[in-house]
C-alpha cells in the first residue's frame, strides 16, 4: 500500500508538487493521468526515492520510505524510456538486479516476455522495443507487491503491450498495487479501476472509473473526464 | 557497496575504447620515454611531467563525462532496493580503479624496461593517487551540476586552476613577498594542491632534490623527513576522501 | 706495462744520481727474521745513498725518521703496521725515495697532522706506488720542493670533516708532481696551501669527505686529466692565481652544497677541455676575473655554472651545455662576462647560411632561474607546468634577463672537444 499526505516539491521556481494527498491499495490498477509537466513523473519518482521531496510523507506497507531503501524490494519499476550501457548484456542486468534483489526471480516472466532469446545480447545490438521489453519484463521480474510503470505500452510492440495489459490484470488478481502513467484513455479504460489526474502539481480528480462513468452517463470515458475537467 | 555494479563498472571501462587508448597512449609513452634514454632517474622525471598533466585532466574530464553519460542507468540502479551512497561508491570505485589498472598498464613499459625502483614506485603510487584524487573532483563537479556541459566545464576549470592557475599565484606570492620567511606558509600552500605535493615527492624520491636542497633546504627537510613525508602522503589522502565525501554528500540528496 | 717500465727507468735514474751522490753506496735487506729486522734499524745502519730494500712482511714500526739519504724499496709488498701509534715514515733529507710499500693505521689526531708518509723540508724526494691504507693523513709534505708523488693508492675512513686529514696535503711547495694517485676516504683528497710551479694530473680523487682537490693561496700550478668523483662537496679553489686546468672531469658531486667546481678569488685561469657531468653546479664562480673556460662540456648538471656577479672578464667560448637543468644562473641583472661560440642544447634559432652558428642570439638564463636567484623559494616549483610557462614567457619579454648576457654565436651542433670523453 502506498500512501502519500500532502507532498510538495519545488525544481527551483518551478512547483511540480504541490501538496498531493494520494492513497493506493492492494488489488487495484491506478491510472495516473495529467498533461506533460503536471507532476506525474515527479510523484513516481518520488515513490521510488529518485526525488527527495521538500515536505510531505510517503509511506510503503506503513514504513516511511525516508528510512531506507528496503521497500523497493517490494517495487517493480518501468521507465518510459531505458537506456541501459551499450556494452552491458540482458543477462548481466538480470546478475546485477539479483544481486540487489532479495526476492526470487519468476522464471516463467523470462519465457511469457521472450527475453531468453537475446539474454546474451548486449543493449547496444537491442532495438528500442526489445529494450522496452527487457525494461517490462525486469519490472514483474522479482514478483513485487507493487508495480509502478511509467507508459508501459507507449514504445512496445503490439504483442508485448497485449501481455503487459494481461499481465497487469494477472497482477491486479493477484493483489498486487499497480500504479501505471498514461496518455490513452483507452488504455485507461481498458485496464485501470481508478483514475487519479494530475493539473499543475495537484490532484484534482481521484475516482474509480465506474463512479465516474456513472456519474456523468455517458460511455465514453474521455468525454466523462473532460466534463469532470470541466467544472474544476 | 555492491560488489556486482563495481565489478560492472569497472570491466566495462577497461574494454571501453577510451580506456584502452589511454593504456596504449600511456604505454607509447612510457615506453619512448624510457627507450630512449639511458638514465632510470631522467625517464621518471620525465615521466612525471608527463603523468601531472595527463592524468588530472583526463581524470576530470572522462570522469565528468562518464559521470554523465551513466547517468540513465545510475537512475535505473537507484529505482532497486540499493542505497544511493553504495550506487556512488561502487561507480566511483569502478571509474577510479579502471582509470588507475590503466595508468599503470600504460607506465608498465617504463618499470619493465628500467626495471623496479623507488623513483617507479613513488611515480606509479602519485599516479594512482592523483588518478583517485581527480575522479573525486570530476565527481564532485559533475553531481553540483545537472547539466552535462556546465559539469564538464567545471571540470575543466579545476584542471586549469590546479594545474596552471594555483602554480602562478604560487610562484608570483613567493616573488612579491620574497623578502618575507615563507616557508612555512609555501608548505602549506603546496599542500592545498595534490599535483603540487605529487610532484615534490617524487622530486625528492630523485636526483632533483639536490636542487631542491640547495637552495630551498627547508622544503628538503621537511618533505624529505619522514614526518614530513607522512604529512604530504596523508595531504594527499584527504584530496582523495574530501571531494568524495562531498561529492556522495551531494549525490545522496540529489534529485533526478 | 708502460707505467711500470716508466717507473723503472725513473727508479734507475734515481739509483743512478744516488750513485753519483756517494759512490760507496750498499744494499741493505730488511726482514722478518734477518738482521736488521726492521726498517728503523736499517736505517740507522745505512749511509747517504744506501739502497735499503724491505722484504715481504708485517713490521709493527712507526715514527720511522729517514735522516739519512736513502732509497726505500719495498720488495713483495711488506707491511708497515703504523698501530695508530703516530707517524709512519718522517723524511727529513733530500733525495729520499720510498716506493712499493703499504703503510697503514694511522690515528686521528687533533693536535699533530700524524700521516702515512711525511716529507719535512725535504728536496727531490720521490714517493711511488705505495699503497697507504687507513690514514690521516696520507702523504703529507711541507716546505719542499721537486718532489714526485704518483701511483700511491691512500685510503681513509674519514667519518666526519673535523676529525679527519688529507690524502695528500702540500703546504708551502714548490714544483711537486703529483701524479696518478687514487685518493679516498679523506677530508680533502688534495689539499694545496702556498704551492707553486707544481703540476697535479691524472689522479683520480673520489668519495673524500668534503673535497676532492681544494686549494687556496697557490699560484702557477697545472690540473691536468684528473677526475675528481663522488666527494662531498666536489672541488674548491680559491685566492689563487695562474692556474691552468685541463682535461679534467668533475662528475658526481650531487648534493645539497655540492660543486663540480667552486672557484673563489681566482684571477687569470684558464680551463679547457673538463667535463662537469652530474654535478648539483657544475662551475661556481664567485669573485673570480679573467678566467677562460673553453670547451668544457657540461652534462646533466642542476645548474652548469652559477656566475655571482662580482666575477667579470671571464670568456665562456665553445663549451657543450647538454641536459643542464639550468644553463646559466647568476644574482646579478648586469654581465660582465663573455659568452661566445657556445652550444647550448634549449636553443631554438635557426641556422639559414649553415655557417655552423646560429642566425638568432641566445640567451643562456632562464627566467625561472632568474626569479629562482631572487626568491629561492621558488625551488618548490621546479619541473611544475609553471616553469615551462615562464621560459616561454622569456622569450616574449627578454628584457627581464640582463640583456648583455646574450650569445651572439651560439653554435648548432654540439662541439667535438678534444678530449671528447663521454662520461659513462
Amino acid at each position: 500500500m502506498i500512501s502519500i499526505s500532502n507532498l510538495h516539491k519545488k525544481f527551483g521556481k518551478t512547483i511540480a508538487l504541490n501538496g498531493v494527498d494520494f492513497n493506493c491499495v492492494q488489488g487495484t490498477v491506478t491510472a495516473l493521468m495529467g498533461p506533460n509537466g503536471s507532476g506525474k513523473s515527479t510523484l513516481m519518482k518520488s515513490v521510488l526515492g529518485l526525488v527527495i521531496p521538500d515536505s510531505g510523507k510517503i509511506i510503503v506497507d506503513d514504513a516511511d520510505i525516508l528510512h531506507g531503501f528496503d521497500y523497493r524490494n517490494k517495487i517493480g519499476y518501468m521507465p518510459q524510456t531505458a537506456n541501459y550501457p551499450q556494452n552491458l548484456k540482458v543477462v548481466e542486468l538480470f546478475d546485477i538486479l539479483k544481486d540487489l534483489r532479495t526476492s526470487e526471480t519468476d522464471d516463467e516472466l523470462i519465457r511469457e516476455f521472450r527475453i531468453k532469446e537475446i539474454y546474451e545480447k548486449k543493449f547496444g545490438q537491442l532495438s528500442g522495443g526489445l529494450k522496452q521489453r527487457v525494461s517490462a519484463a525486469i519490472a514483474f521480474l522479482f514478483n513485487p507487491k507493487i508495480l509502478i510503470l511509467d507508459e508501459p505500452t507507449s514504445s512496445l510492440d503490439p504483442l508485448s503491450a497485449e501481455i503487459m495489459k494481461s499481465k497487469i490484470h494477472k497482477s491486479k488478481l493477484e493483489g498486487k498495487l499497480i500504479l501505471v502513467s498514461s496518455h490513452l484513455v483507452s488504455e485507461v479504460d481498458e485496464i485501470a479501476d481508478r483514475l487519479a489526474f494530475m493539473l499543475d502539481g495537484k490532484i484534482v480528480i481521484d475516482k474509480m472509473l465506474a463512479e465516474i462513468r456513472n456519474g456523468n452517463g455517458d460511455v465514453r470515458l474521455g468525454k466523462s473526464i473532460a466534463n469532470l475537467l470541466n467544472k474544476i | 557497496m555492491s560488489l556486482k555494479i563495481l565489478k560492472y563498472v569497472f570491466f566495462d571501462l577497461m574494454r571501453s575504447r577510451f580506456v584502452l587508448t589511454y593504456i596504449g597512449i600511456l604505454a607509447f609513452i612510457s615506453f619512448g620515454v624510457s627507450y630512449f634514454s639511458n638514465d632510470e632517474m631522467k625517464t621518471v622525471l620525465t615521466l612525471l611531467n608527463i603523468v601531472l598533466f595527463i592524468i588530472p585532466l583526463v581524470s576530470l574530464i572522462f570522469g565528468s563525462i562518464h559521470f554523465y553519460d551513466s547517468g540513465e542507468f545510475t537512475e535505473f540502479l537507484l529505482t532497486q532496493p540499493v542505497s544511493r551512497s553504495s550506487v556512488f561508491r561502487a561507480e566511483y570505485l569502478g571509474l577510479s580503479l579502471a582509470l588507475s589498472l590503466a595508468v599503470v598498464a600504460g607506465l608498465l613499459p617504463a618499470v619493465i624496461i628500467d626495471r623496479l625502483s623507488v623513483g617507479n614506485v613513488y611515480l606509479l603510487g602519485i599516479s594512482v593517487i592523483l588518478t583517485f584524487v581527480f575522479t573525486g573532483l570530476a565527481y564532485l563537479a559533475s553531481s553540483m551540476n545537472i547539466e552535462k556541459v556546465r559539469g564538464i566545464g567545471l571540470s575543466i576549470v579545476i584542471w586549469l586552476f590546479m594545474a596552471v592557475i594555483f602554480d602562478i599565484i604560487v610562484i608570483l606570492l613567493i616573488y612579491l613577498f620574497r623578502d618575507y620567511p615563507l616557508e612555512k606558509f609555501i608548505i602549506i600552500l603546496t599542500s592545498l594542491n595534490p599535483i603540487d605535493l605529487g610532484r615534490i615527492l617524487l622530486l625528492l624520491k630523485t636526483d632533483v632534490s639536490a636542487l631542491m636542497g640547495f637552495t630551498g633546504a627547508s622544503f628538503k627537510n621537511f618533505f624529505g623527513s619522514s614526518i614530513g613525508m607522512l604529512l604530504s602522503i596523508a595531504a594527499l589522502f584527504l584530496w582523495v576522501l574530501i571531494p568524495y565525501l562531498l561529492a556522495i554528500r551531494i549525490f545522496r540528496r540529489k534529485n533526478f | 706495462m708502460n707505467l711500470i717500465s716508466a717507473n723503472r727507468i725513473s727508479l734507475i735514474v734515481i739509483l743512478f744520481l744516488n750513485l753519483i751522490h756517494t759512490s760507496s753506496a750498499k744494499e741493505i735487506r730488511v726482514c722478518n727474521d734477518c738482521q736488521p729486522s726492521t726498517l728503523s734499524q736499517a736505517i740507522a745502519m745505512s749511509e747517504d745513498g744506501d739502497m735499503i730494500i724491505l722484504q715481504s712482511g708485517y713490521y709493527k714500526e712507526h715514527d720511522i725518521v729517514v735522516d739519512k739519504q736513502v732509497s726505500i724499496i719495498g720488495e713483495g709488498n711488506p707491511v708497515i703496521d703504523v698501530g695508530l701509534k703516530g707517524n709512519g715514515i718522517s723524511i727529513i733529507k733530500p733525495n729520499v725515495l720510498v716506493k712499493g710499500l703499504t703503510i697503514k693505521n694511522i690515528d686521528v689526531n687533533y693536535l699533530s697532522e700524524l700521516s702515512g708518509i711525511k716529507i719535512d723540508y725535504a728536496e727531490n724526494c720521490v714517493i711511488e706506488d705505495n699503497i697507504l691504507d687507513l690514514t690521516f693523513f696520507g702523504i703529507y709534505i711541507s716546505g719542499s720542493k721537486n718532489c714526485k708523488v704518483r701511483g700511491n693508492t691512500i685510503t681513509g675512513v674519514a667519518k666526519t670533516e673535523s676529525s679527519s686529514g688529507n690524502g695528500i696535503h702540500l703546504w708551502k711547495c714548490s714544483e711537486i708532481q703529483v701524479d696518478n694517485n687514487r685518493i679516498s676516504g679523506h677530508r680533502d683528497g688534495i689539499y694545496l696551501e702556498f704551492v707553486s710551479s707544481s703540476s697535479i694530473s691524472e689522479n683520480y680523487s673520489t668519495q673524500n669527505l668534503r673535497y676532492g682537490l681544494h686549494f687556496m693561496f697557490s699560484d702557477g700550478n697545472n690540473y691536468t686529466s684528473n677526475t675528481f668523483d663522488k666527494n662531498g662537496a666536489g672541488v674548491a679553489v680559491m685566492y689563487s692565481k695562474n692556474i691552468v686546468m685541463k682535461g679534467n672531469t668533475f662528475q658526481n658531486n650531487w648534493g645539497d652544497a655540492s660543486y663540480g667546481i667552486l672557484l673563489k678569488e681566482l684571477y687569470d685561469g684558464v680551463m679547457e677541455n673538463n667535463v662537469f657531468f652530474k654535478n648539483t653546479i657544475g662551475i661556481y664562480l664567485e669573485g673570480s676575473n679573467r678566467i677562460e673556460m673553453i670547451n668544457n662540456d657540461f652534462i646533466e648538471n642542476g645548474w652548469a655554472m652559477n656566475i655571482l656577479g662580482n666575477s667579470e672578464d671571464n670568456k665562456i667560448i665553445g663549451n657543450n651545455f647538454v641536459n643542464n637543468t639550468f644553463d646559466i644562473s647568476s644574482n646579478s641583472s648586469r654581465n660582465y662576462n663573455l659568452y661566445s661560440g657556445n652550444y647550448w642544447d634549449k636553443y631554438k634559432g635557426y641556422d639559414i647560411n649553415r655557417d655552423g652558428v646560429g642566425d638568432v642570439p641566445y640567451r643562456p638564463v632562464s627566467l625561472f632561474s632568474l626569479v629562482l636567484e631572487k626568491s629561492p623559494e621558488s625551488i618548490v616549483m621546479l619541473r611544475s607546468i609553471i616553469v615551462d610557462l615562464l621560459d616561454a614567457m622569456e622569450k616574449i619579454v627578454p628584457s627581464i634577463i640582463p640583456e648583455t648576457l646574450i650569445d651572439e654565436q651560439p653554435r648548432i651542433t654540439k662541439s667535438e672537444h678534444d678530449k671528447h670523453k663521454q662520461p659513462s
